[in-house]
This record gives structure tokens, sequence and C-alpha cells, in this order.
């Protein structure tokens, strides 16, 4: 799955402005968080049509990037997350971020990560039967 | 003296050094016969104005040892004016250079009223910079106590500041206000204190900042002009008067001249700073344009000194920026941002003055080729920038990362300094 990232600074309607062209644009977001520093920010979020958008961003002169990151939907549950860290843990495989949020409708929830092996931490969930997601779905 | 008297050794003196310079320093003859001048013919300080300036840039192409006018064996200390190879100038002292610089610096101390029953700190950097070991060998000469603190560890310059009776405080104005600061924070009583005088340098300073200091510490505060291609602190000081600095001039001639035409300007004109040294033999200079913005007055002083009095120093022809007496030109910085690949050549320096010390943050502008969606990557980008800010020009300087195009484009040159210092009443 891909993930649009894109840098903020740290200063009023920075977020906004990113926020306001994706709103034009009609872009819904289905997942997003935002990483911040004292010194600035990174805005992260999967939208249904990533390569569109984010070349859109670009020439609104944002700086963004497209960035393959995992995403896996879990039991809404108590250790829900827990089982999924576990396994990717006593793979020795390292999360530099996530970010995760429930649906609604369904006893789901939704995690999105990166790893610094995406390939290894494919095949680890997969070998516990976890499927990835290609899309978060509504 | 009379003036008459002090022009007699002047001219004796020039006489002397124009011919050192001639026959030892390559780049000062060459000077000299493409301007068609006969150092021989030199017979009255009048004939000053006809020769050749000598620039910041002549001691640089002349790195490292190239200005010096004496053999190595002759020479025995060094001193640079900043620590950046490619931008240093280099100077060289003789034993007599040493000799003569303690005593100037004796004079200035003296003049500021320091006695030999006084204990100084001095806390000025020492090193290749001329403050620290300038002052200090000066006190010694003059008799009076030394502790040589050097610069940084505030808490521990205000213990020694009250254990050792202290009484003349020698730092950059701006040490002396945080030091200040962080001792009222302390809660230091300073009543039991010996400190009487404080000696400033090193940076441009406002009467602002004087009146602040001296509401915060128990002193006098006065200014000390100085500058290592000229010999380093000792050129001019302030006497009780406090109207100007005298400049001591049987040793350096003065000179104000229009910066954009060279022409020398009449008495109380605001001009450029040009010095010629009258006595120094390691590095000797000739009309050296020192890009400082002053004017001369020589109307005698109420103190009685018939030395002339330079108006202080608040600004600058060229874009050098002072930052906590350190010398740092805009470029430095533009090269190590530009050493980094896809950091966007748009920069903006921002100066500012944080608890009385000069702040420096860096301005940079990420691209997207640098852009990572991991927080570490752009955090490591910034840490060595900072890194390399820090070996170049020796001073902790703040980077901050900026959307690219954010700094304001210019048409005209880029507004690459932001100088908010100036704000505070501190120029």
């Amino acid at each position: 799955m891909k993930q649009i990232s894109v840098f903020l600074e740290n200063r009023p309607g920075s977020l906004y402005a990113v926020l306001d062209k994706l709103r034009t644009w009609n872009v819904n977001l289905r997942a997003l968080s935002l990483a911040d520093t004292a010194e600035f920010g990174v805005l992260r979020f999967i939208v249904e049509n990533p390569e569109k958008t984010v070349e859109q961003l670009k020439n609104e002169g944002f700086t963004a990037t497209l960035t393959e990151v995992l995403a896996v939907g879990v039991d809404d549950r108590p250790g829900g997350l827990c089982q999924v860290v576990e396994m990717l843990t006593r793979e020795g495989i390292s999360i530099e971020y996530l970010y995760a949020f429930v649906s609604p409708h369904k006893d789901k929830a939704y995690v999105v990560f990166r790893v610094e092996d995406p390939e290894k931490a494919r095949k680890t969930l997969e070998n516990h039967t976890i499927p990835l997601l290609e899309e978060i779905p509504f | 003296m009379l003036r008459e008297d002090l022009h007699k050794i002047q001219l004796n003196r020039l006489k002397k050094v124009l011919v050192r310079a001639y026959h030892n320093l390559p780049y000062y003859r060459k000077k000299l016969e493409e301007s068609g001048i006969d150092v021989y013919k030199i017979n009255t300080l009048e004939d000053l104005k006809n020769l050749p300036f000598t620039t910041k840039d002549d001691l640089r192409q002349a790195y490292p040892f190239g200005a010096i006018a004496e053999p190595m064996h002759n020479i025995v200390r060094i001193h640079s004016s900043s620590g950046t190879t490619g931008t240093a100038t280099v100077v060289g002292y003789t034993p007599q250079d040493i000799e003569t610089w303690s005593e100037l610096m004796a004079r200035t101390l003296a003049g500021c009223g320091v006695t030999q029953e006084d204990i100084i700190q001095v806390a000025f950097g020492y090193g290749l910079f001329t403050g620290g070991l300038g002052v200090h060998y000066g006190a010694e000469k003059l008799g009076a106590t030394v502790v040589p603190m050097s610069v940084g560890n505030t808490l521990r310059q205000i213990q020694i500041l009250r254990d050792f009776g202290i009484s003349v405080l020698c730092c950059t104005p701006s040490f002396a206000l945080y030091l200040a600061e962080v001792a009222r924070e302390n809660n230091v009583d300073w009543t039991r204190s010996r400190l009487r005088l404080g000696i400033f340098g090193a940076e441009p300073w406002s009467e602002e900042m004087r009146a602040e200091i001296e509401k915060k510490l128990p002193i006098r505060a006065f200014d000390i002009y100085g500058l290592s291609e000229v010999i380093g602190p000792g050129v001019a000081f302030e006497c009780e008067a406090r109207n100007g600095l005298h400049i001591s001039e049987d040793h350096f001639l003065p000179e104000v001249i229009d910066p954009k035409t060279g022409q020398v300007l009449p008495e109380g004109t605001t001009g450029e700073l040009v010095f010629t040294t009258l006595t120094k033999e390691g590095t000797p200079v000739i009309r050296y344009r020192t890009g400082d913005i002053s004017a001369l007055y020589y109307e005698p002083c109420r103190c009685g000194r018939t030395m002339v009095r330079m108006q202080r120093v608040s600004s600058r022809t060229d874009d050098m920026l002072i930052i906590r007496g350190v010398n740092v030109y805009p470029s430095q910085i533009e090269s190590v941002i530009l050493s980094f690949d896809g950091v966007e050549p748009h920069y903006q320096i921002v100066l500012s003055r944080e608890n009385y010390l000069d702040q420096i943050a860096v301005h940079v502008e990420v691209s997207p080729q640098v852009f990572s969606d991991e927080v570490k990557v752009l955090e490591k980008l910034k840490k060595q920038i900072e890194e390399k800010l820090k070996a170049e020009l020796n001073l902790s300087c703040e980077v901050k990362l900026l959307e690219p195009k954010s700094i304001t484009r210019s048409e005209g040159k880029a507004k690459r300094v932001i100088d908010l210092r100036k704000k505070e009443g501190v120029q």
C-alpha cells in the first residue's frame, strides 16, 4: 500500500494548506498521522489514488513523496495489535512508525506501519495468516 | 604630548615601516610598484594618503604566512582572526611585538582605571583569538593580578568572581549581561563583592547596553577596541570621560576614508576606519581597511589626553557579522549548506539575542530529494548541518528545516541575513 508523506513546517496554516488542497480535489483521507518534532512535522496519509494526489501536491510546491507501507486488519479487542507486533519482534523486525484506527462498521482495527525490512515483514505476517491489505476498507 | 611632537615620532616610524614592508612583504612591494610609489620619497604624514590600501583579502591571499615580514625564528607567536581555512587572516608577533602589545594593553587597562591593586578576571577566549592572551599580558605588564578564566562555564565564572575578590571583569559585553542574568537567577548578592570595573570589547555594543550592564552589575563599563590584523585588543580605549575611544596614535596611524572612493575624510566625518601600524615587526599593515565605520575627533579630551578619539564602532562596510565576538561571513555558512546534497541553495541567517547572548539560526529549505517520511532521517540531516557549521564557524548554530520556496525570493540581492539584535537596542 502506498502512503503519501508531506513535509510541514511548524507554523500555523501549514497543515491547513495541504488539507485545503485535498478538499478542492475531492480526495478523501482513509488514514492519517501527523508526526511532529520541535522543528517540523511529517504528515502521512492514505488516499484512494495516491499516485495522482502526490503529483498534484508536488505541482502545488509541496515536498511530498510516496512510501510503500504495510497495512493489516486486526481484531478490535485487547491484544489485537500486540499479536502482530509480537510476530515482527520475534523476527527482529524494527518498526519505524505506525498508526492505527478503528472502523465504525466492522469489528476490525486497521494498522498502517513502516518497517526497515518490508519483504521480511510481509512474509512473516503471511506465514501467520495475517493478510496484508491492498487498501483500507471503509 | 604635543601633537607636533607626536607627528615627528609618527613620521619617523612611518618611514621605517614602509621601507621594511617594501623589502619584506612581496605582496606589498607589488602593490607599491604598481602604484608607482617610492617609499624612500615619503617625507610627510600627508603623503600617506597616496599609498595603496591593504585589505582583508590581501591578508587572506597571503595565508598562511605571507603577511609575516620576519624570518620564522624571530616570530614567537601566531594569532589568527578566525580559525577557518581560506578566510583566515594570520598574523605573527616578534618578541618586540609582544612587548609593544603588552605595553599598549597595559595602557588601555590603566586608561580605563585599572591599577596594580586590581584582580582581573579575563573571560575572553584564550587561543588563536587575540582577546584572552592580549589582555592577559597587558594586565601582567600593568602589575595587576590576572585570573585567566577564558570563556564559558558561567556558574564557575560567578563563583570565582566572588571567591577571589575580582575587581575587574574583562569579556564581551554580551557575556557580561548573561553573567549578570545567571547571577540574579542564583540570588548572588553583589553588595560584598569587590567588583568595580568592566572592560568590554570584541563586539559592537550600544549606550543602552552599557546602561543595562551597569544596572545589573556593580561596575562602570568601558569599551576597548582592537583587531588581530592591527595587533589585537589595545588599539583604542575609553577613558574616564567615556567620550570616544583614544587611539594609541604613537603605534597606529588612523584615517577615516570614504569606503566608495577611498578619499580621506575630514575630522568628524563618518567613514571607514583605516590603520597603518607604526611599530609592528611581525605583520605590519599599511593603510589596512578595517571595514569598521567610525569618525575621528582631534580636539583634546576632558581627561587631558591629546591622542585622537574614535567614535565607537556600530556598523561595518561589508557583510561580516560579529557573533559572540567571532567574525562570520554569510558566504562561509553558504558553502556549508551547499555541501549537502539535496539542500536547496536558499537559506537565511537569523540573528537574535537570547539571555543577552547572540543566537544564530540558519534556515534551509529541504528539497524533495532529501525529504523522507521518517523523522529520524530529517533530524539526522539537521544535526549533520549543525555539526558542520560548528566545525566551520566555531559557533553553535540552530538549523531550521523549511519547506521549499518558503524563504521569500527577492528580485534583487537576496536578503540572507535578518539581524533582530538591533531591535533590542544593541548594535
